[in-house]
């Protein structure tokens, strides 16, 4: 994230509880904020504190916005952004150009890209702005587009904020958006295979593409 | 057995709105509380509830519909925000003044300009003098829990007085967080049903309200108003006690957060306090000195005996404004917390600090370095001003 130019501060401490704290860069109208309020519910489904809440800039559609999520065991009562998060979700890697997107992400954090790029030149491109941690790739739109015949990139890059993060299970997650999908789509319910085919084959994509903490090296 | 849900503070200022079914809901849209008027016209549409919603065409004809529905007899609900209560401020006024119990979902706004969205208290600050209660909230819970207190408050026969149930735009009023709801029935018992004694509709009693007074009148009526915000301090903690009974959550003018042994404290108002309660955790852990906070709920009527007692054997406090009125002696809050502890004998130092206006970001390293200022004030008495900027760029 480009910190605004009035900020000079220096990076928060990390927030001593077990909290866990991801931030979503995205265009209005991608779903970025949509994906972050999704995981808060489903983590929130498994029992956990949750927040989910949207940054907006100018109000227009393609101007980039960021969300934010925090999960914990615990009561959270923390209502700042997030300068240290433990892991970013990028929804349009057209956002690389314009927005550090790593900033405040350590080297045990993990950024995860959308993008047709292939992974190492995503990673190439953030190693050499200093980030340490790890870079994950997924091609939403392939995987939108085959499993729901449009591309609607925010249901793949929850799929892969969860398998990522590890903030439940697999199994427990897709039980979850299932539920939630059956309730969303109540009128819709041809769109619910679909939608959970996009979130299996993110699993499957990432579970294949070998791309796990050894790639630091890279 | 309490709700568990998670819901946005839109969602739950609207659900709230849904159970204690208003009669009359006259609202014009504006960011960020746009959400709440849809939100009820989906229950409406949908057959949840019965209130009248009434389609106006400016805030200005909102409030105004609300004062006519109220001096009708109708237990009246809007929602607004900033410049969309800054074109009600004539009939922000006549509803105190006719002693209308109407309820408004305030989301803070900054106001313009330059024109910005995002949570400021310039709105209900400049609001402060109209005659209108006003009760804010840290978090989601406490909007939700708030604004089911707003009606007992409000119809209060001592009191009858408007009430501004207030939350910080997009932090609470977009972000979904954790919360506990009352079960449907439970709400109605405690809001209870609206039986005014004096209204318009009522038959055989003929009556004017609101009607010219001359000089010889009007000072009395000013009169009445102030007696009626004493009333309202008795009406908010009998609220909250029964509040309490219902649900175990515990409200008062205030909230003390590890006051007991505190000797360097921040008055704070709004969602940013949950920030500031986790920098004193992690203070009280790491350092072990006493730090503490004290989060204002009610503004009006403003707590100062209360607030005088709390905080008189504190070495120094820190008081935060999110609202600007380019006075000399500094924010809203800090002149009158300064006014509360004007007659205590041997009282703190103080400091008055702007923070977070537009919605500029505070986070918890920000408050830890408050802390550090007042243990230094406390050493060394010196105060260079009467208020200074949290997270402001100076160059």
């Amino acid at each position: 994230m480009r910190r605004p130019a009035w900020d000079n501060r220096k990076g928060e401490e990390k927030d001593m509880k077990n909290t866990m704290e991801i931030r979503w860069h995205g265009r209005g109208g991608q779903g970025a904020k949509t994906a972050a309020l999704l995981l808060a519910d489903v983590a929130f489904k498994t029992g956990k504190y949750v927040q989910g809440f949207p940054e907006y800039g100018p109000e227009r559609m393609g101007a980039p916005i960021t969300a934010y999520n925090r999960i914990s065991e615990e009561p959270i009562t923390i209502h700042s952004n997030i300068y240290n998060p433990d892991y970013v979700v990028v929804v349009d890697d057209g956002l690389l150009a314009s927005i550090d997107v790593t900033m405040g992400l350590g080297k045990e954090g993990a950024v995860i890209v959308n993008t047709q790029r292939s992974r190492k030149e995503i990673a190439q491109q953030l190693y050499a702005r200093g980030f340490r941690g790890s870079v994950y790739t997924v091609d939403a739109r392939e995987i939108s587009v085959s499993a729901l015949g449009r591309y609607y990139p925010n249901t793949p890059m929850l799929a892969a904020a969860v398998a990522v993060s590890g903030v439940m299970t697999p199994e427990e997650f897709l039980s979850k958006m299932r539920d939630s999908f059956e309730h969303k789509f109540a009128k819709k319910p041809e769109v619910i295979e679909g939608n959970m085919r996009a979130l299996e084959m993110t699993f499957e994509a990432l579970e294949n593409s070998g791309e796990r903490a050894d790639q630091r090296s890279a | 057995m309490a709700v568990r849900e998670r819901l946005s503070g839109n969602e739950a200022v609207a659900y709230a709105i849904r159970q204690i079914a208003p009669d009359v809901m006259p609202a014009f849209p504006i960011t960020p509380s746009t959400e709440i008027p849809q939100y009820v016209a989906n229950y409406i549409a949908n057959g949840k509830v019965d209130t009248e919603f009434i389609h106006v065409e400016s805030e200005h004809s909102a409030m105004s519909a609300a004062v006519g529905a109220s001096a009708a007899g109708a237990r009246v609900v809007t929602a607004t925000s900033s410049c969309g209560m800054a074109l009600m401020w004539e009939e922000l006024y006549v509803a105190a003044s006719d002693r209308l119990p109407v309820v408004m979902a305030l989301v803070n706004r900054a106001l313009s300009g330059p024109i910005n969205i995002n949570a400021d208290h310039s709105d209900s600050m400049g609001a402060r003098d109209s005659g209108w209660i006003q009760i804010y909230a840290e978090s989601n819970q406490e909007v939700y829990d708030n604004f089911l207190q707003a009606y007992p408050i409000a119809e209060n026969p001592a009191v009858r007085l408007p009430v501004m149930i207030c939350q910080d735009g997009f932090i609470t009023s977009h972000g979904v967080e954790n919360i506990l709801l009352v079960e449907d029935d439970k709400v109605k018992e405690f809001v209870g049903e609206y039986c005014p004694e004096h209204y318009l509709l009522k038959e055989k009693e003929t009556m004017a309200i609101g009607p010219y007074a001359v000089s010889n009148y009007y000072m009395e009526t000013k009169r009445a108003q102030r007696e009626a915000m004493k009333n309202a301090k008795g009406a908010i903690l009998e609220a909250a006690q029964r509040f309490e009974r219902m649900t175990g959550r515990k409200y008062g003018f205030f909230e003390e957060y590890r006051m007991e042994d505190a000797e360097y404290v921040i008055v704070i108002i709004g969602s940013a306090a949950g920030t500031c309660k986790a920098a004193v955790d992690q203070i009280r852990e790491t350092t072990g000195k006493k730090v503490g906070l004290l989060k204002i709920r009610v503004f009006r009527p403003f707590p100062e005996e209360e607030l005088a007692a709390a905080l008189k054997d504190k070495k120094a406090v820190a008081v935060l404004d999110r609202s600007e009125m380019f006075s000399a002696t500094g924010g809203p809050l800090g002149a009158e917390v300064r006014a509360a502890l004007y007659d205590v004998k041997s009282r703190a130092e103080v400091v008055n600090y702007f923070y977070g206006l537009g919605g500029r970001d505070i986070t918890v390293e920000d408050f830890r370095q408050i802390y550090d200022r007042l243990e230094e004030i406390a050493q060394t008495h010196i105060i260079e001003d009467m208020y200074a900027y949290i997270g402001l760029r100076e160059k």
